[in-house]
């Protein structure tokens, strides 16, 4: 089937199998390689993107449900001179990422997050990150970088 | 001023925060264009012969390029004689998936072993195809009776080699039947300890793709050693320099990516049998199927000692549920029994080990790979004993410490411990944790008879890192004559921050900005010789022969320093701060590294070297626990984790922090709530992440860390190694926090993890006696 999806911006028209994740439509149609799979259950959150601004898990939407729809992924973040969202910035001051495998899915998590409630507790940004999988960090520091995201942003 | 010691954030970090990592999936080199899909056949069966494997409904779907079976890998070369290795012969540090009587085939060939062996290969256009054709690969299996468990293993009902007559493949270690250690011992406990299987899983999973062309075969894989895994890789019969291993990004390994697996040997074999290039991406299910899992040993353990605390005797026998193939052979459990002792000067002590081979997913190396389970259970036994005797386990501890005076200390097991203060470590946790505090608190509760009990938990652990450290570790250190360098590493990065860390050792004693140096692993072209990122060695072995290149390429640069100064070498010298070239008592004269790099050979000084460290070092440290137990439901809330974690002077605390932290939480993990299960018939039970009950941040708190370096003599920065250092001791002092909040109420030991089902039956146990 035919799909139009706008991605980061610019508008992508394709050919699709109905069945087509739209993780799949992002990586192998739209060349769109930060947004990572990680599981099979929507249990880890790697694939998090912004479908018309709040947070999805990409592996269990269907390119077809985001038909008409606007997608933000990891790769349109940053500001069109290329400067770093807050979020971003802050996952670098405060190393909250390692191997940076789980880090597009967490970093769009948090920026739906701080939409959501931009002033939240530590404790609502561990609830808020209960469905993305960090096998690296201890968690510790992506808190950290939330909070001083958030912070920043004020 | 120094860079050593300074917070430098991560030269990784921006391209991995904009852009992403490019892992091997996400490789759209040209050499991949038009690649086919690989999708792997799994055994549903835990255990059976192959009767036969009908391929025909397979290949008549669209966009099936090949289905390939055992049968077909007629081009390949027979697998090494079956060779008993001498008794006394190191056992293999990564997987060794080819050779002997216990031999794992590449795919299976007339049985199965384990739920998610492969059976065969599907090679497709796209990725759902390949879901779809390999639904239709019909195998007829004979099922066999499984042997789903250590118990059934050694019952030896049913065998997984029947030509070897047994299900234990090897054991080891010294005398556990002599009982007179433990005589007049006034307290002795005795029982099991169960160490569970755990799942590594990194976020990326196993992925590997690969080009045969003109002779030669380059392969990308996700490996924490792409050395390792070229050797490992030249199964397919060609040798080492036909072929050609990329690591490109990869998304953490926890053990599990030491080399490769026989999937990658097999989608290596595919491209060179087939003539296109294939890639392959595990699911999450296949890899919490069949990527190589941790732990698994069940412990008998006998201690005792005088009744004011003093230890006197130890006893720990280990047995090792390797899985369905002897990955590691004795490897996990002989390190196990070396480390069973832990921190404590005790003048008897026993272990020994037996491996035996279920029906389950083979085990290897996770994050500490045999001394988080000697480390849990000492630590254990020590607060079991401590409640015997109705001791404090802080004062057991400090009993029977090796004091700082005693090292260097070879302890009853043979382990040479370099240097330690381990009270010292203790007492700086307990200051920051506010130790008698807690226990005030937790008295108010116990008196109360509060519904939610506090516990809190000690572990004071030494381990031991770079047990390889004679293989140590490669570097080329080069600058050009354009004033930039390049350092070649054969340790291996995947998360660890190696190209910051060494490029901070390259800027400390050569003065080249960290922006003009660039870091390179991974790449058996370019460095053909290295040992990779395992056993929490890269720093002390990869960041010491970075080290030692970069005082080499200085001694040259001052070679051609001098000649270009017209000035004797010993007039020379390096201004690190501004990166110039110096003559003593001439302030006006400098020249920059590119005009003396300039003047070298070829525009380029260059230094090849390896670091070998003549023995391994012992990082050790305490951890503190507190966790709130509710005795009604037995839900366990970690509330609190104060860590000390001593590996030596600290290069970047931004990274030993990072990986102090990470380690906690699996450490964590294991005690709170991870676990892979099977069912009596071998089946799986936890091969979805909706299953898995992988820790997340809701489950953590934030943790409280405390500083402690004491340096080590071994190599020339002092260090030692900090990866697995927060695992191994964050299991124990979680699992004591959790029994010392319900111990008042009869509790000694519920074995990991310690969901509310276990706490709360627990409970009910002891409140029933």
């Amino acid at each position: 089937m035919k799909v139009e999806l706008t991605v980061n911006g610019k508008e992508i028209t394709a050919d699709v199998e109905d069945r087509m994740l739209l993780v799949h439509f992002l990586r192998d149609v739209a060349d769109l390689t930060a947004t990572n799979i990680g599981c099979d259950t929507t249990s880890c959150g790697a694939c998090t993107v912004l479908l018309d601004g709040e947070s999805v898990k990409s592996c269990t939407v269907l390119a077809a449900q985001a038909d008409g729809h606007s997608v933000t992924t990891l790769e349109g973040l940053a500001s069109d001179a290329g400067e770093m969202h807050p979020v971003q910035r802050a996952f670098h001051e405060e190393h909250g990422l390692q191997c940076g495998y789980c880090t597009p899915g967490m970093v769009m998590a948090i920026v739906s997050l701080l939409k959501e409630n931009p002033s939240p507790t530590e404790e609502q940004v561990r609830a808020g990150l209960e469905g993305n999988i960090c096998r690296c960090t201890g968690y510790h520091n992506i808190v950290r970088a939330a909070l001083a995201a958030a912070e920043a942003s004020k | 001023m120094s860079i050593l010691g300074t917070r430098v954030i991560r030269t990784e970090d921006p391209r991995l925060l904009t852009a992403g990592g490019v892992y091997v999936d996400d490789l759209r080199v040209p050499e991949l264009a038009g690649a086919l899909r690989a999708t792997f056949v799994r055994s549903t069966v835990a255990h059976a012969l192959i009767a036969g494997i009908d391929t025909s409904g397979a290949l008549a779907q669209p966009g099936v390029a090949a289905v390939l079976t055992a049968a077909d890998m007629t081009d390949m070369p027979p697998p090494p004689p079956a060779e008993e290795p001498a008794p006394d012969a190191p056992p293999a540090e990564g997987p060794v998936p080819l050779g002997g009587k216990w031999s794992e085939p590449l795919l299976a060939v007339d049985r199965v072993r384990f739920v998610g062996e492969p059976v065969a290969i599907v090679l497709t256009d796209s990725t759902y195809q390949g879901e779809d054709a390999a639904e239709l690969v019909s195998v007829d299996y004979e099922p066999l009776p499984a042997v789903p468990s250590i118990e059934a293993a050694l019952a030896g009902d049913t065998l997984l080699f029947p030509d070897t007559g047994t299900n234990v493949c090897t054991k080891g270690g010294g005398d556990v039947s002599d009982e007179s250690i433990f005589d007049g011992c006034d307290i002795i406990v005795e029982g099991d300890v169960v160490n569970q299987r755990v799942a590594c899983l990194p976020m990326e999973g196993r992925s590997t793709a690969a080009v045969f062309s003109d002779g030669k075969l380059t392969v990308w894989a996700s490996t924490q050693n792409a050395q390792l895994a070229r050797l490992i890789l030249t199964a397919v019969g060609l040798p080492p320099d036909a072929i050609r291993v990329i690591a490109p990004d990869v998304g953490g390994g926890f053990g599990a990516k030491i080399g490769v697996d026989r999937e990658s040997i097999v989608v290596a074999w595919a491209a060179k049998h087939v003539g296109r290039p294939v890639r392959w991406t595990e699911t999450r299910n296949e890899n919490l199927l069949a990527m190589t899992q941790g732990r698994a040993q069940l412990h008998h353990i006998k201690i005792g000692g005088s009744r004011d605390g003093r230890i006197k005797a130890y006893r720990l026998d280990v047995i090792q549920d390797t899985g369905a193939y002897p990955r590691m052979s004795g490897f996990l459990p002989m390190l196990t029994n070396l480390m069973a002792p832990g921190v404590y000067d005790i003048p008897s002590v026993q272990a020994a080990y037996k491996v035996v081979v279920t029906n389950s997913t083979p085990i290897a190396a996770y994050r500490g790979a045999g001394r988080p389970e000697a480390a849990a259970t000492i630590e254990r036994a020590v607060d079991w004993f401590a409640a015997e005797a109705g001791l404090d386990p802080v004062q057991v501890r400090k009993l029977n410490f090796i004091k700082p005076g005693q090292f260097p200390f070879v302890t009853k097991t043979g382990a040479p411990y370099d240097t330690g203060d381990y009270e010292g470590a203790l007492d700086k946790v307990l200051a920051a944790a506010g130790y008698e505090e807690l226990r005030a608190e937790q008295r108010r509760r116990r008196e109360a008879g509060a519904a939610r009990q506090l516990g809190i938990g000690l572990a004071s652990y030494v381990e031991i890192t770079a047990a390889d450290a004679g293989a140590g570790e490669t570097a080329k250190v080069e600058v050009h004559d354009d004033g930039t360098a390049t350092v070649y590493t054969g340790s291996s990065a995947h998360g660890q921050g190696h190209h910051t860390a060494f490029a901070m050792l390259v800027q400390e004693e050569l003065g080249i900005p960290m922006d003009k140096i660039e870091v390179i692993h991974g790449d058996t072209d370019l460095i053909p010789d290295g040992v990779g990122t395992y056993a929490s060695r890269s720093l002390q072995l990869g960041g010491s022969a970075v080290h030692k290149a970069a005082l080499e390429v200085k001694e040259e640069a001052a070679r051609q320093a001098a000649a270009l100064f017209e000035a004797a070498e010993a007039d020379v010298m390096l201004d690190t701060e501004t990166g110039l070239w110096q003559v003593r008592g001439d302030p006006d004269k400098s020249l920059t590294w590119g005009q003396v790099a300039g003047n070298a050979d070829g525009g380029l000084i260059v230094a090849n070297v390896r670091f070998t460290a003549d023995r391994p070092t012992f990082p050790f440290g305490t951890q503190l626990s507190v966790v709130e137990v509710d005795t009604e439901t037995g839900k366990v809330t970690l509330l609190r984790h104060v860590s000390a974690d001593d590996a030596g002077p600290v290069l970047n605390p931004v990274l030993l922090e990072g990986q102090r932290h990470g380690g906690i939480a699996q450490g964590a993990a294991q005690a709170l709530c991870e676990e892979i299960l099977y069912d009596a018939d071998g089946n799986p039970l936890t091969s979805t992440l909706a299953d898995y009950a992988a820790i997340t941040a809701a489950e953590l708190p934030s943790f409280e860390l405390v500083t402690s370096e004491t340096p080590t003599p071994v190599n020339p920065l002092g260090v030692k190694g900090i990866g697995e250092a927060g695992t191994i001791g964050a299991t124990p002092a979680v699992h004591n926090a959790v029994i010392d909040a319900v111990s008042h109420l009869g509790v000694r030991h519920i074995d990991m993890p310690l969901t509310p089902e276990r706490v709360w039956t627990a409970i009910q146990k002891a409140s029933a006696k």
